[in-house]
This record gives structure tokens, C-alpha cells and sequence, in this order.
């Protein structure tokens, strides 16, 4: 019955991923800017362009170039890269590990600073203490994630300068590493002189992606909080003789976490999309930072390869949220 | 005469808009005793068992008068000190059992939470003492019961569930807040019969809120009649069935339906008992001045 509905969901998710292949491919070869333009010397003749389109199978019509992606895709060949000249699943392999090292630290920040301001804010309610939450959230979302960025560059890099704000690693490092994901790999090899140049490079760019999902995540779970506490159950336990913080971690957080947890997961592909613009800011080698390079250039490839990888993304996080809410709802779980 | 289990005395509370919603009611509850608080909704009933739980929503505060647990005010203690005293002299049996037990959490650590936490009992020995209650309520499997999820269980036998979980800790008071009111009527007997046995077996003084005449026939030995925040008359329940001195209280008797005549039409409550009720808390509301 579980594994059917995994598998369901699966073949959605093959679906989506197809769209949105198609989208892109229609869409960045309808838009102005032609990727043969910015490769060739000016004073080029017109054969020489014909011949590279030719090369590049840019003379062909859309269905016909899909087709061609399409089948080379389902062998796993995703072309290559016109401004690189490398194979794309490559490139974007290599990059994709600093991305997701970014978003995790940036979910678990988000995390670490929302669920505690929930919780005190749904046990003060009415007070003073949760009007200055609900100020404080007001403000993180409102400013975007990049304008946080330059803010604590500002705060943490020129004012105060504990961090570093360029870059994902020293470069006078010596790397032993043997995957692209760095972090989790110090972690896990006990270099933690790494872990803490890592985090030191990592730490503001994913506080600025952190601070409005944050906000997010503390306003939705404290609302969803304040609406369980009146429920029977909690008051129940509050005549057990339970404190208000204990009857809110142990009645009402994991109940009050379920309808939270679907938004919150939305709110995390958000901040993923984030990425593209904080790593151009902060200079970190990711996926983001490529995709806007890709764009730059119109190379066709490298941009269809990036957001397909990003639609990945998202489609597996929705995958992920969907099955801890069954894993935290006994109702789901034996259904 | 010993310290009364519960002593309420002269309690007034009011909404945020100075609205009163409790005016100066005095109740008693002996060692023992169960004592019927009626009234129709609206009527604060379901107040006064939450302010002496300590339960009572933020909107409204008690403004005037005295609860004192087994001879201890209340109103005396810290909030801390409040909340463990009560979580260990008292319990409640809650309206409805669907909402009142949490969807997430097994029936078991649910029941026997207030006797390690609050309590401070061994797990074994809160467990023992569990099985023994679910036992006293008919509940033939207590095991899988207790490795239950609330979605799991009837709404009677999650009713039977909050019972046993009521008088697991062995309080001295049991506020039950209307208990059969959410229950189909063919439950409800068993329920109120149940509650009944446990309370004499145990010796538990209950605080047995109903808006239902019959119930407290049934099950109380006094009797509060409470309208609009105030108690209108106060008896042990074979006299107050025998004479009912209040207006009021004959009114709601006549407007019971009963099982023996069921084609007589329901009589609602005569316009000039209102008339009179209204005088009467219009009276008691000149004469009181806000603390």
C-alpha cells in the first residue's frame, strides 16, 4: 500500500520533471540571445556561423533538438557545455555537493533560530514578549535574502570581521577530500580545522538565506501552536500538573509541527532558489553561481542541465516532506 | 466535621469587557461526596470547574473570593506551586473523550505521564497501577489498549480510558465536566454507572458538572442549581427532587422530558421564572461592587 504510493509519487514526479524540461528548452531558445554570437570573434562570416550552428544542432527545428536532448538524457548524456566545452552532468555534479551544503546549513540555522522563537511566542502569548517576535519576524521577512546578505557583510565582514565573506574554503588549504561535499566530509573525517574555514566561509551567506525562512518557520509554527494549545488534550495536561513549556514539547509541538511542516518544506525550495543570487554575492562555487554564468553566456546546455537539476530538487524536498508527515502522523502511517 | 475537599467561597470572575460571569457563587464539596453542579449552557457551570483547576482561558479573570483544595486557598500559592497541587489532588474527567486524549501519543505513556512526571512514581509501578484502573473500568485487554493510538479506541472506550486515567493518580477531587454529554445514550448509562462504582470504590469526592436533572438523581448526593453565574439554590439531591424551593428549579424539572409519558410536549421554561431570574441577578449585580 506505502511502496504503491511511493511509486505513484514517483511517476508524478517524472511528469513534473518533464514539463519543466520542456518549458525551458522552449523558453531559452524563443528568448533573445543567441549563444553563437558570444562565442565567435566579431567580423565572422556568415558561413562560420552557419557551420557552428550546425555543430551545436541549433539549425534544427525545437522538436527536433528536444528529441535529441530528451534520448541523450535518458542515457545520461546531457551535451556539453558550450562556454566550458565540458560534459554538463559533470559540471553540475561537481557543483551541486556546495549548493546542498549551503541549503542544508541554511535549513538547519533557519531551524535553530524559528522553532525556539515559536515556542517562546505561543507561551507568551498576549505579552509584550510575542509582540517583539512577531516584530522581529515581521522585519526578517520583509527584507530579501540578498539584501541580509550585503547587511552582514556589512556586520560580519567589515565592522566586525569574524567571517569570511568570499569564497566556500581558503584556497592556501590543502583539500584531502574525496567528494565535492566538503563540509559533511571534514565532518566526517574528524578534519575539523576544515569544518571550522568551511563554516567561517559558509555561516553569513547562509544566515541571509536562513533569517526569512526563519521567520517563516517561527510564524507559521507558532500560529499552528497557539491554535493546538486550546485544544482539549492540552489542557488536560496542563491539569496534570504539567509547566506550559513542558505541555507545548510534549502535547502539542509534534501535533502542532504536522500542518507547519508542508509550508515550511515549500518555504525550503524558496530558499534553494535563493542560492542562485547569495552565491553570486558571496562568491561561493556553487550551483547557483554557475547558472548565472550560464545564463550570461546562452549556454543553452549548461542552463537546461542546471534547472532540470533544481527541479530535482524541489520535486524530491516535496517527496521528503510528504513522507515525514506520514511518519509523524500515526493516522497516515497505519492507513 | 473535617476540611471540606473543596471549598469555593464567594467567587466572582468577569470577562475583559467587565462583564460578569460568575457572581458570588459558594459551593462545598465534603471527603467523598459527589455534588451535581446544574444549570443550562451558559450558565458557568463548566467555569467553575476549570477556575478550580486552574484551567480557566485567558479572557476571563476571577476577580473576587476564595478556592480552597482540602483547606489550602488557592489563591495563596505561587503558579508553580498551584499547578503541582492540584495536578496531584485533583483530576478531570473531560466532555469529549475524541479531543481530549492527543492523536500523536500512545494511550499508555498518556495515562501513566502524570504519575512518573507529576508524581514522581516508578514506570513499572505507574504502569501496574494503570493496568489496574483499566481493569476497574472493563477494559478486557489493557495491553493493547495501552499500545494504542486514541484513533484506535472507541469514543466509549476512550471515554472509560480518561476515567481510569482520572483516578490512576488517586485525587481527592474529580471535576467531571459534563463526561456523557459527547457519548450516544446507549454509552452513556454504562459511563455514568462506571464513574459511579469508581467514585464510591475509591472514595473520590467528585465536582459532577451536567446540565441533566436525570444524571444528578443518579449519581450526586448534593446539588448546585447555577443560573447565569449564580447559584439559585443549593439542597441534597432527595430533597431538592422532593421540594424544590427556586422557581427556576421547578421549571427545569417540568421541562424534563421523561421516558414514562413520551407524548407530552416539552415545556420550556415559563416566561415569568425568567422575568423573575433576570430581577434577581439585576439585584445581585446593584448591590455588588467590583473589587
Amino acid at each position: 500500500m506505502i511502496l504503491q504510493r511511493f511509486f505513484i509519487r514517483l511517476f508524478t514526479m517524472a511528469i513534473t520533471l518533464l514539463g519543466v524540461s520542456v518549458v525551458v528548452f522552449v523558453i531559452i531558445r524563443v528568448a533573445p540571445g543567441n549563444p553563437i554570437a558570444m562565442m565567435l570573434p566579431p567580423g565572422a562570416t556568415d558561413a562560420d556561423i552557419e557551420r557552428l550552428r550546425a555543430l551545436y544542432g541549433l539549425d534544427k527545428s525545437i522538436l527536433q533538438q528536444y528529441g535529441i536532448w530528451l534520448s541523450g538524457v535518458l542515457q545520461g548524456d546531457f551535451g556539453t557545455s558550450i562556454s566550458l566545452r565540458q560534459d554538463v552532468l559533470g559540471l553540475v555534479l561537481n557543483r551541486l555537493p556546495a549548493t546542498l551544503e549551503l541549503s542544508i546549513v541554511a535549513l538547519l540555522i533557519a531551524l535553530a533560530i524559528g522553532g525556539p522563537l515559536a515556542v517562546i511566542g505561543a507561551r507568551e502569548q498576549g505579552t509584550g514578549v510575542e509582540a517583539g517576535i512577531d516584530v522581529a519576524n515581521g522585519a526578517a521577512l520583509s527584507i530579501p535574502d540578498f539584501l541580509w546578505g550585503l547587511a552582514l557583510i556589512l556586520l560580519f565582514g567589515v565592522l566586525w570581521p569574524i567571517f569570511e565573506i568570499s569564497g566556500r574554503v581558503s584556497p592556501r588549504l590543502d583539500l584531502p577530500f574525496a567528494t565535492q561535499f566538503y563540509l559533511f566530509e571534514s565532518i566526517l573525517r574528524l578534519r575539523f580545522d576544515l569544518t571550522k574555514d568551511l563554516i567561517s566561509h559558509m555561516f553569513i551567506p547562509a544566515l541571509a538565506l536562513a533569517l526569512p525562512l526563519a521567520a517563516i518557520i517561527s510564524q507559521l509554527l507558532k500560529l499552528s501552536l497557539k491554535e493546538v494549545m486550546t485544544l482539549d488534550y492540552v489542557v488536560l495536561a496542563r491539569v496534570k500538573g504539567f509547566s506550559e513549556t513542558q505541555v507545548i514539547l510534549r502535547e502539542a509541538l509534534k501535533n502542532a509541527a504536522l500542518p507547519a511542516l508542508t509550508l515550511i518544506g515549500v518555504q525550503f525550495t524558496f530558499l534553494i532558489g535563493g542560492t542562485v543570487i547569495i552565491e553570486r554575492l558571496f562568491s561561493y562555487e556553487g550551483l547557483g553561481n554557475m547558472a548565472i554564468d550560464a545564463v550570461i553566456n546562452r549556454d543553452l546546455p549548461l542552463i537546461q542541465g542546471i534547472v532540470l537539476v533544481f527541479a530535482l530538487l524541489f520535486v524530491t524536498i516535496n517527496l521528503i516532506v510528504d513522507m515525514t508527515y506520514a511518519l509523524l502522523n500515526p493516522r497516515l502511517r497505519h492507513g | 466535621m473535617s476540611v471540606p475537599c473543596l471549598e469555593i467561597s464567594n467567587l466572582s470572575a468577569t470577562l475583559a469587557n467587565g462583564v460578569r460571569v460568575l457572581r458570588s457563587v459558594s459551593l462545598t464539596v465534603e471527603p467523598g461526596v459527589v455534588t451535581a453542579l446544574v444549570g443550562e449552557s451558559g450558565a458557568g457551570k463548566s467555569m467553575i470547574g476549570k477556575a478550580v483547576l486552574g484551567v480557566l482561558p485567558p479572557s476571563v479573570k476571577i476577580v473576587e473570593g476564595h478556592i480552597a483544595l482540602e483547606g489550602i486557598d488557592l489563591g495563596d500559592l505561587k503558579s508553580k506551586a498551584r499547578r503541582v497541587l492540584v495536578g496531584e489532588r485533583a483530576a478531570l474527567i473531560p466532555q469529549d473523550p475524541l479531543t481530549a486524549l492527543n492523536p500523536s501519543r500512545r494511550i499508555g505513556p498518556q495515562m501513566t505521564d502524570r504519575l512518573v512526571h507529576i508524581l514522581g512514581w516508578a514506570g513499572d509501578k505507574a504502569d501496574r497501577r494503570v493496568r489496574q484502573l483499566l481493569d476497574e473500568v472493563q477494559i478486557r485487554d489493557p495491553d493493547r489498549v495501552m499500545q494504542s493510538y486514541p484513533h484506535e479506541l472507541s469514543g466509549g472506550m476512550r471515554q472509560r480510558v480518561l476515567i481510569a486515567a482520572a483516578f490512576a493518580a488517586k485525587p481527592r477531587l474529580i471535576v467531571a465536566d459534563e463526561p456523557t454529554t459527547a457519548l450516544d445514550v446507549t454509552v452513556q448509562k454504562q459511563i455514568l454507572r462506571l464513574i459511579a462504582e469508581l467514585q464510591k470504590e475509591h472514595g473520590t469526592a467528585i465536582l459532577f458538572v451536567t446540565h441533566d436533572l436525570g444524571v444528578v438523581a443518579k449519581i450526586s448526593q448534593n446539588v448546585s442549581v447555577l443560573y447565569a453565574g449564580k447559584v439559585v439554590e443549593q439542597a441534597d439531591t432527595p430533597s431538592l427532587f422532593a421540594s424544590p424551593q427556586h422557581a427556576y428549579t421547578r421549571a427545569l424539572m417540568a421541562a424534563t422530558p421523561r421516558y414514562t409519558d413520551p407524548l407530552a410536549s416539552l415545556k420550556p421554561v415559563d416566561e415569568t421564572v425568567l422575568a423573575g431570574l433576570a430581577s434577581e441577578i439585576a439585584a445581585a449585580d446593584r448591590d455588588w461592587v467590583a473589587p
